[in-house]
């Protein structure tokens, strides 16, 4: 099967400085795919380069075989791309519905939507009790059930998660990453996440990709990442 | 007590103007945290517009709507040509863009137009109905009335209850977030320009013929209460804007029957003193923690 996501020798940074020098991978449809490294590899800007928020200086990015460049951050929601930024990026004025709301907005069909947020309210119970509160009245477990909600209620093909285990319990962490498993599983939900906590990201990847310095040190399959020790003392470091 | 009774209709009806502008400036505040100086003139501008399109027809009415919509589009090409090219890293350099825009718009108007008073007028009359002896609100006054409550309630409805009104929160809120989530921010932003644009064009029509008549300064004074009137509401708050409008109104109308109108220019500045001393966030400013 052709791959869903690939980026080609992709490089960006901020201004004069550079933070990708030339990063390849692909993503398959359908399994979840952990970029693991360091403070300061370059995985967040990666993230953000793939979703159009930062412009690559060089590179191309793939999505189905068709080039993404020059798409608007805007259009690629349209696309299938759904990112969840660092942070989580939760309107903290805004109420849980209307975080919600705006994650369809793009629709034309309407009736969709609403069946989307329905879902969505199903999945997360805790949401649909709280519906009228502030984004900011939650708590980190629930901004993140409606960051990865308002993610879901577009319904993505792709999903781009950046740092999910932020600052969260490792109970709720484990809850995520299972739910990462299951919309894999049952939906067919291609998901690319960025992640300090390797453990836990390496527990539900499919394939891991570890990132150095701005580039990718080495693309492998997660469970011989996990189990094989030498690679992991080479790469991981532990 | 007759006199209390009339000064403070006719405060509330100028208050209900000043509310209008004041929520203008607030729309723009929220969208993209400019206060936006060239409020008065574009108002002024688009007065002006309904000035030549009542000429050219005969009509009113012709030329209130004309007003809005040259309202509206002034404030779309305020944003586009000009707000969206300058840097906005320092606050200031909006502040000054808008000063110089407002030069130009005076300049412009009086050469097109020159520098005299031109007669405004009002579609109803602006003497007071007396009921069981006492001048109470004139016809004039109702209409101001339902025409702002009417915007204000627009307002509320589009911003609260709407689709687009939500892409514009999230875009003031969040403008990268709603980026990644399909909102055309920059659009939003054009959007909300031209929406308060066109409702500061909407409170100049209805306050010019109350006052001297048109005039490229015509808005000079009404700007300063109006944006007295935001601040002491929190330029956040639009209630705040509608509720320090009103204030601003009874103020003034109590100062200038009571003390004389010649002190309301020092009664505006005095006022905006002392809430920017006292509570510079507004009397309707979120309660937000400080760290000592």
């Amino acid at each position: 099967m052709s791959d869903l996501l690939t980026a080609e020798a992709l490089a960006a940074g901020y201004g004069p400085v550079p933070v990708l020098h030339g990063v390849d991978l692909t993503v398959a449809p359908g399994t979840i795919a952990a970029v693991i490294g360091a403070n300061g590899a370059g995985k967040t800007t990666l993230l953000r380069t793939l979703s159009g928020m930062l412009r690559p200086t060089a590179g191309r990015i793939l999505l189905d075989g068709r080039d993404l460049r020059g798409t608007p951050v805007e259009q690629l929601v349209r696309r299938g791309v759904a990112h969840v930024p660092e942070g989580r990026g939760v309107i903290g004025e805004l109420t849980v519905e209307e975080n919600l709301r705006l994650g369809a907005l793009w629709r034309r069909d309407r009736a969709d939507g609403v069946r989307a947020l329905d879902e969505v309210y199903q999945l997360f119970e805790p949401l649909a009790r709280r519906r009228r509160h502030l984004g900011h009245q939650l708590s980190g477990g629930e901004r993140q059930m409606l960051a990865l909600g308002r993610a879901l209620v577009s319904r993505p093909r792709l999903l781009l998660l950046d740092e999910p285990s932020l600052g969260l319990a490792p109970r709720v962490v484990a809850q995520t990453m299972a739910l990462l498993r299951q919309l894999r599983d049952d939906t067919g939900l291609t998901v690319l996440l960025v992640e300090q906590n390797v453990r836990s990201a390496l527990a539900v990847a499919d394939q891991g990709i570890v990132m150095s310095l701005g580039r990718v040190a080495l693309a492998a399959p997660a469970d011989r990442l996990r189990d094989d020790a030498d690679l992991r003392h080479a790469y991981l470091g532990f | 007590m007759d006199r209390f009774l009339f000064l403070t209709l006719d405060g509330l009806s100028r208050g209900a103007v000043y509310a209008a502008f004041a929520l203008a400036l607030v729309l723009i505040w929220r969208a993209g945290r400019i206060v936006n100086f060239a409020q008065g003139a574009m108002a002024v501008a688009a007065a002006y517009v309904a000035y030549s399109v009542t000429a050219a027809t005969g009509s009113y009415w012709l030329g209130f709507v004309a007003a809005l919509v040259a309202g509206l589009l002034l404030g779309a090409v305020v944003d586009v040509a000009v707000m969206r090219l300058v840097d906005h890293r320092s606050p200031l350099n909006p502040v000054i863009v808008a000063l110089g825009l407002v030069l130009l718009i005076h300049a412009v108007l009086g050469m097109v137009y020159g520098n005299e008073y031109l007669p405004a007028q009002t579609p109803f009359s602006r003497t007071a109905l007396t009921v069981g002896g006492l001048a109470v609100l004139s016809p004039y006054d109702l209409f101001v009335f339902a025409t702002v409550g009417v915007v204000g309630a627009a307002l509320v409805w589009i911003f609260t209850r709407t689709a687009i009104g939500l892409r514009m929160r999230a875009a003031a809120f969040a403008p990268e977030v709603s980026r990644l989530l399909g909102v055309n921010v920059s659009g939003m932003l054009t959007l909300g320009w031209a929406l308060a644009s066109g409702v500061g064009a909407l409170a100049g029509m209805l306050v010019i013929p109350t006052e001297l008549g048109l005039h490229p300064h015509a808005m000079d004074l009404v700007f300063v209460s109006a944006f007295t009137a935001a601040v002491v509401g929190g330029l956040d708050s639009p209630p705040g804007a509608v509720v320090g409008g009103l204030g601003v109104g009874l103020l003034l109308s109590y100062v200038s029957g009571y003390a004389g109108g010649d002190l309301i220019p020092l009664a505006v500045l005095a006022l905006l003193l002392a809430v920017l001393l006292l509570r510079p966030g507004g009397l309707f400013a979120p309660v937000t923690a400080r760290r000592v």
